[in-house]
């Protein structure tokens, strides 16, 4: 009885130690809530504010004059973007880091490392594109190519970590792709993509780790 | 080495030894302090434990420098991965024919 006891005990504890080394798994519910909701004000912000409704198209605010000169609408698109990436990173990590402390993990673990390098590889391909794109004059498959590549980051970093964020990186990739097709509607797929999907994510993962 | 009634191994005996074991199965190495934070043990505790692993030759030590900081890192032996495993088999049959 006593051996027993510890035998499924010693099991638990190899268990444990396997998947806390091999897999990051301090992600928070919340943090997938929180980016799909700022995607959403960033995208409201560019069409009621920056774009003034469609007034001002989304395409031609973001292509290059010959001057190599950006309109100020464009500039302020890019702006509005990163300030949401932004955003969105640091409520992740402090989420995380949260998380991690209340389990008792440690966020700088080796597996930590290799999530990012993983996750970023494949991210950074994919933001340099985006400025070779806008750089270049296609404006049109900016969104298309940050959902893309943002997909393809979650597919190779989801070994690392939880298995949800591997689903979520399909349904980016095949959001990317749809969107390549349909070029004018930027901010329907922008919502979908980096809003809704985030925000459906965020609410799987909560209820099924933190509630 | 061996329990021959149970296939237990007396080297995997111990809480803190089990989790460097499955730590070293399933990474291709592990640093000191990293184990340290893994395991939440202390320096003194976790050097006694690698030193009686290293010399059942159940992992092996790589010392390297990173910069000018010199590093220790630990991996597991063929041997040790071998014997481990079918330590994890042997719970795994104690708990199956209870």
């Amino acid at each position: 009885m006593d051996s027993n006891y510890s035998s499924s005990e010693d099991l638990k504890t190899i268990r444990k130690m396997m998947e806390e080394s091999t897999r990051f798994l301090s992600l928070s519910g919340l943090s997938g809530i929180f980016a799909g909701i700022f995607a959403i004000a960033g995208a409201a912000i560019a069409w009621f504010l920056i774009l003034e409704r469609g007034a001002v198209s989304f395409e031609k605010s973001l292509l290059f004059t010959e001057d190599a000169a950006l309109s100020s609408a464009g500039w302020l698109l890019i702006i509005d973007a990163i300030t949401i990436l932004v955003a969105a990173l640091i409520i992740s990590v402090w989420l995380s880091v949260r998380k991690a402390g209340s389990s008792g993990a440690n966020i700088w673990a080796p597996v930590s490392k290799r999530l990012m390098i993983n996750l970023l590889i494949p991210l950074a391909t994919g933001g340099l594109l985006s400025i070779i794109l806008l750089a270049k004059g296609f404006p049109g498959l900016l969104i298309p190519c940050l959902l893309i590549f943002y997909g393809l980051a979650l597919v190779n970093a989801a070994k690392f970590t939880l298995n949800e964020v591997f689903y979520l990186g399909l349904a980016e990739i095949a959001t990317g792709l749809v969107a390549a097709c349909f070029p004018g509607f930027w901010i329907f797929f922008w919502v979908t993509g980096f809003g809704l999907l985030h925000i459906i994510y965020g609410v799987i993962l909560f209820r099924k780790y933190e509630s | 080495m061996k329990d021959i009634i149970s296939g237990l191994n007396k080297a995997f005996d111990s809480r803190i030894r089990l989790g460097i074991m499955s730590i070293l199965l399933v990474n291709d190495f592990y640093d000191f302090n990293n184990l340290k934070e893994a395991l939440d043990v202390t320096d003194g505790n976790l050097a006694s434990h690698l030193k009686a692993l290293e010399e059942k030759n159940l992992i092996q030590v790589n010392k390297q420098f990173i910069g000018r900081k010199p590093n220790t890192s630990y991996s597991i032996t063929q041997e040790g991965s071998m014997l481990f495993r079918q330590h994890i088999d042997a719970l795994e049959n104690l708990i199956k024919n209870k």
